[in-house]
């Protein structure tokens, strides 16, 4: 997590507070910026956020890490969400879940070692009607049986 | 155009009645006869459904490759593509609907684009394999008002959804939209608009069920030189998806309602608090904010008038816990969404100190329409103390999954076999779990009980937003149980004991007993542990989130013994206490399962009967869902 953030980066992240006045009300709206500029929020960004808001360090890293949309570990290049809602659940996600686990040899939170994947959950993508479902990205994959893991995988392997 | 009268709203609605009078007509009329160009019909419209569910299916693919093909006939002035929000048949999505012979095109293909354009738009011809089959009558049924899944359906919150353009807020006017707001602040006092609130019967849609009237009365009164509106848009409930659509397919509602609210409490902020998982109604409500504010309907000196108001969008970051009105307003602040005790309450201190009226997506939806159409019309509706109709979001094993709107006091039974048409695959209906997380699961028994806010919780679950989830024989309960307590443990707060830590114990008692080592005295653990986070939890979260537990308790106590006494999960479905056998009578030795075994623990040469290694045996079941010849069998 120590890695230096080229300047560029910084003056992205300074510009993003800049744009929100440097408000600490509006705290949860610079993180969705960050987040969405960089991939995730490692220590340093806060670190800097932090500093433009004039709050504490803590207090951001509370915020970010009571949230689950905030990360603080890059994802891969083709995330993988399981949707764990309940209309996913009962229509057996759980095992859709586990093949994913196996196949990528990752728990959820995790990211493969070459970087192409990680694993999580999600709550609802609101799809009920296709359940059980994944994203891939953006792209929702429906209706899904055990056999469909390893050739969801394979698909975005090659790229 | 600015709109500064009513005068000017009615040339609007008078304009865009032209495009929206042959929908509103095609729901009313017969429409047995099929429309086509070739056959005379001088103008056509298509509707196709742009709700998350549909486009995850490339509904937006279906629209493009209509205008694809009228612009190479040429036919933009017969023709037009309309993107309306969720229609709520979302098991048949996408859909696509003709009008005007309220033609309802199920499950539809971008490639069936070409074949809906060249025998229904230009010859007249429905495409009959495209078309709903009624699964009692195995007839094709080609208008949706005559389909089972919508007949017993009253559509209130969701009125406009799958009718209007909800990018288009000339549409929304055509359908009488800003009419209320306009009747609230010209003819109307402040007082007389909460009075009709109250007098209407409505409760809040998020879950309590606490008088809509009464909470704007408190605001109302609080006096303060800032107030504000907040409209709760952070459905956290897993399998609901009700708020969604509505902003989705009806965004103006929202602002319209946020508007009336703000006139009948004397505030002039306005703050949607929605999930940033939500990206297409975000999208949806900004361009409805955007419109609004150009056409002087919000903003300041709304319609001309002395009343100023304006909205602002807050995101929510994923947590469950800031559907409660405290958490949601620390939230909005920036901070972390922990919540505090009330009193105070926010109407009284809320957003940055000041009074805050915060109120649900549905709740709001249903606001126009009870000025228009005046509070005795609504109080008419439902039961007697709930009182209009209530949207639920019906999933899990049931053959019409789907957004549904119902009178309150429809029961159970009709909801679940008549609207959504049974159970999937013939199963035995097992259990329909209501409120999400905080609600409990209910059973056959309960199936007659008129729904409303009092008599399911009287039944030991409790409204909650609109979740149902319909479970079959093939759902063990403990597990459910188990992973409503893993939603719970990951989205609590941490701020009080009992949520924090005996949630947690909770959890781990289930995964014990379904892992095949619990005891009978485990569940009188989970019952007296459930009994005292309920009574010491600081918040609703916490306060209801053993529900689930104590509810299947209650009703599938035998299931919980079985678990513990016999090791055996009779719905198949916890693995620990699971055994998967190879028939060797039925096993042709086609190798098939040891292929595809993750973990290679079958063994048998070509032609003979295999065998499953049970040291080896993950108990994944993918050999069983890959054995052509059901050799395998799970006990």
């Amino acid at each position: 997590m120590a890695e230096k953030l080229s300047c560029s980066i910084v003056d992205k992240i300074k510009a993003i507070c800049d744009k929100f006045d440097n408000k600490p009300g509006e705290l949860i709206n610079i993180l969705h910026e960050a987040q969405h500029t960089l991939g995730y929020l490692p220590m340093e960004v806060q670190a800097i956020i932090a500093e433009k808001l004039g709050i504490p360090v803590n207090r951001v890293y509370g915020v970010v890490t009571f949230y689950a949309f905030f990360t603080m570990t890059p994802k891969g290049k083709h995330p993988i969400s399981i949707c764990m809602g309940t209309a996913c659940y009962v229509r057996g996600s759980e095992k859709i879940l586990d093949e994913f686990k196996r196949t990528l040899g990752i728990e959820v939170g995790e990211t493969t070692a070459d970087g192409k994947f990680s694993l999580d959950c999600l709550r609802c993508v609101g799809a009920c009607g296709l359940a059980p479902v994944a994203m891939v990205g953006d792209k929702v994959f429906g209706h899904l049986q055990l056999s469909d893991v390893k050739r969801i995988v394979k698909e975005f392997s090659e790229d | 155009m600015k709109i500064s009268s009513v005068e000017d709203l009615k040339k609007i609605r008078e304009k865009a009645s032209v495009l929206l009078s042959p929908r509103e007509e095609g729901d009313k009329q017969d429409s047995s006869a099929c429309c086509g160009l070739e056959k005379g019909t001088a103008h056509m419209q298509i509707l196709t459904c742009g709700g998350t569910g549909c486009k995850a299916s490339q509904s937006h693919l279906i629209a493009e490759n209509f205008k694809k093909l009228i612009a190479e006939h040429k036919l933009e002035s017969k023709l037009e593509v309309i993107t309306t929000g969720c229609f709520g048949f979302c098991e048949k999505g996408p859909i696509v609907k003709i009008i005007p012979d309220n033609t309802f095109y199920t499950q539809v293909k971008p490639d069936d684009v070409e074949e809906i354009f060249t025998e229904h738009i230009l010859g007249g011809r429905r495409v009959e394999k495209l078309l709903y089959a009624d699964p009692k009558t195995n007839k094709f049924v080609s208008d949706s008002k005559h389909m089972d899944f919508y007949r017993k359906q009253v559509r209130i919150a969701l009125r406009n959804c799958g009718m209007i353009d909800p990018e288009n807020i000339e549409e929304y006017i055509a359908r009488d939209g800003y009419f209320a707001l306009a009747s609230c602040l010209l003819d109307r006092t402040p007082e007389a608009v909460v009075e009709e609130i109250k007098k209407s019967g409505l409760r809040g849609r998020g879950g309590g069920g606490f008088p809509t009237g009464m909470k704007w009365e408190i605001a109302a009164k609080n006096k303060a030189d800032e107030k504000y509106v907040v409209c709760n848009a952070d459905e956290g409930d897993p399998g609901a998806f009700m708020d969604r659509s509505i902003m989705e397919g009806d965004p103006h509602s929202i602002v319209e309602a946020m508007e009336i609210c703000g006139y009948a409490t004397g505030a002039s902020n306005g703050l949607v608090y929605i999930r940033a998982e939500y990206p297409l109604a975000v999208e949806r409500l900004k361009i409805a904010i955007k419109q609004a504010r150009e056409r002087g309907l919000l903003g300041k000196n709304v319609l001309g008038t002395d009343f100023s108001f304006d909205i602002d969008i807050r995101y929510g970051a994923g947590a469950f816990v800031c559907g409660e009105e405290t958490a949601l307003i620390h939230s909005m602040e920036g901070k972390r969404g922990e919540p505090t005790l009330k009193p105070p309450f926010p109407a009284e201190s809320g957003y940055n100190g000041k009074p805050t009226n915060v109120n649900n997506v549905e709740t709001f939806a249903n606001i126009p329409i009870i000025i228009t159409k005046g509070a005795d019309w609504f109080a008419s509706i439902g039961s007697e103390k709930s009182k209009g109709t209530k949207v639920f979001a019906l999933a899990g094993k049931i053959n019409n999954v789907g957004l549904i709107e119902v009178p309150m006091g429809t029961t159970l039974r009709e909801v679940i076999f008549d609207i959504g048409g049974g159970i999937k695959g013939g199963k035995k209906f097992k259990a329909v779990q209501t409120g999400g997380p905080s609600g409990g699961c209910l059973t056959e028994k309960h199936l007659d009980t008129p729904i409303d806010f009092d008599t399911l919780t009287a039944a030991g679950s409790m409204m909650g937003s609109g979740g149902m989830i319909v479970m079959d024989e093939d759902n063990c309960m403990v597990s459910v149980a188990r992973f409503y307590l893993d939603f719970i443990v990951e989205e609590s707060c941490g701020k009080c004991t009992p949520c924090r830590i005996g949630n947690k114990r909770m959890y781990e008692i289930l995964d014990k007993i379904t892992s095949g080592n619990g005891t009978v005295e485990d569940l009188n653990k989970l019952k007296t542990l459930a009994g005292v986070i309920k009574d010491t939890a600081l918040c609703g979260l916490g306060q209801t989130s053993p529900n689930p537990v104590l509810s299947t308790l209650n009703n599938f106590y035998d299931e919980y013994l079985e678990h513990v006494k016999d090791k055996k999960c009779r719905a198949k479905e916890c693995k620990s206490l699971l055994t998967y056998l190879i028939n060797p009578e039925k096993c042709v030795g086609c190798h098939l399962c040891a292929i595809n075994c993750p973990a290679d623990a079958i063994e048998g040469s070509p032609r003979k009967p295999h065998v499953i290694l049970f040291s080896k045996c993950i108990k994944c079941g993918m050999c069983m869902s890959r054995c052509k010849f059901k050799a395998i069998s799970v006990r």
